[in-house]
């Protein structure tokens, strides 16, 4: 019973977060400074979710199939490849080197 | 049609694909932690957040308390309000859709937002993208919550190698030009120093926060391709997104980026 009590204050919590930020105005984001903020946030947003997601295990630092991934999509995209493209490309490579017994 | 013609449904969708398969590792994981069939339920369709799910459980099955589980899984949602704030900017939902769209605001849908340049191509890439990720994500926690195991680990089959690529191919466009490149690799290493100190998630606070800083700061000598929308696909996709941006609507929403004028937004 007691962890169903945390368990719904997680999702209360984890809802309210989210609402938070809709209640900002957008006013306020809505100006040149705010604007390039966004822009660099995005970038590095983007960069630091694909480094978790390429490099860590937890709060462990890792180096296995999934750089792999990053490699071939990497190449999918010089290419010019569509998005669904690069990202079979990404877990065909994984799947692969997995099967290949690394990582 | 229109719909699923659209180039960011098409990279929604993908990604809904890819992410919502994983919740088949997300089910198992949790009933193997301790939590019945119906609590794993409720972690994903209340809580909708990956990484605060799997901190959830990760400390349940630690034989961490209720309490720690909630707050790690809190301290992982952080971001989500970052999110929120970016999204309410550029998508501007209104009344009843605002209370929808934050529940589907995470990593996925905001990326395949702002990967979009004209403002109706942001809205449906979010749509798909957070939509599409919340049914999908479900129904597989639902399938490996009651198989458990027996289906195997989705690492197998490469659903984290989709991950990394998704996210670097909705990067990669905005890496025109040396200072988004630089920003990209700085806000990378960042992330890649502060991961074995941090709880899992806080080091993407720490790539945004060095982010806004950089943005904040060095604001004048940031180019204007930089925009927070350049589209991920330009060529192939141009001719959908040419009428959207003569609709009024999309104009006034578009306005507060006006210093980076449509003409601009293509760096070629």
């Amino acid at each position: 019973m007691s962890l169903w009590f945390w368990i719904i204050v997680a999702c209360v919590v984890s809802y309210a977060t989210k609402l938070v930020g809709y209640l900002v105005p957008a006013k306020w984001m809505k100006n040149e400074r705010m604007s390039r903020v966004a822009a660099t946030l995005t970038i590095g947003l983007l960069a630091s979710l694909t480094v978790v997601n390429a490099f860590s295990s937890g709060q462990q630092l890792t180096f296995d199939a999934r750089f792999g991934a990053l490699l071939a999509a990497a190449v999918a995209l010089v290419l010019r490849a569509p998005f669904l493209v690069v990202v079979i490309a990404g877990a065909a490579a994984a799947a692969l080197l997995r099967l290949a017994g690394w990582g | 049609m229109k719909f699923l013609q659209s180039p960011a449904v098409k990279v929604g969708l993908s990604i809904a694909i890819a992410t919502g398969l994983y919740g088949i590792s997300f089910g198992a994981l949790s009933v193997a932690s301790g939590l019945d069939f119906w609590q794993t339920m409720a972690l994903s369709f209340l809580l909708f957040s990956g990484g605060s799910q799997f901190a959830f459980i990760g400390v349940i099955s630690g034989g961490g308390t209720g309490i720690a589980a909630m707050s790690a899984s809190a301290l992982l949602g952080i971001r989500n309000g970052i999110y929120g704030m970016q999204m309410n900017a550029l998508l501007s939902p209104r009344t009843w859709r605002k209370l929808l769209a934050a529940q589907v605001t995470i990593d996925e849908s905001t990326a395949t937002a702002s990967g979009q340049t004209d403002p109706g191509e942001q809205r449906r890439g979010f749509w798909a993208a957070g939509v599409g990720i919340f049914i999908l994500w479900n129904l597989f926690t639902a399938v490996g919550a009651l198989a458990g195991n027996a289906l195997g680990d989705p690492k197998q089959w490469g659903l984290d190698g989709a991950a990394v690529a998704a996210f670097l191919a909705l990067l990669w466009p905005r890496l025109r030009g040396k200072e988004p490149a630089a920003i990209a690799v700085v806000c990378g290493l960042a992330t890649l120093l502060a991961v074995p100190f941090l709880p899992s998630g806080v080091p993407i606070l720490v790539a945004a926060g060095v982010a806004g800083v950089i943005g904040w700061s060095a604001h004048n000598r940031v180019p204007a391709g930089m925009a927070p929308d350049i589209e991920p696909y330009d060529e192939p996709y141009s001719e959908h997104d040419c009428h959207h941006m003569v609709l009024p609507e999309d104009a006034t929403a578009s306005r507060g980026r006006a210093e980076n004028g449509p003409q601009d937004r293509r760096p070629e």
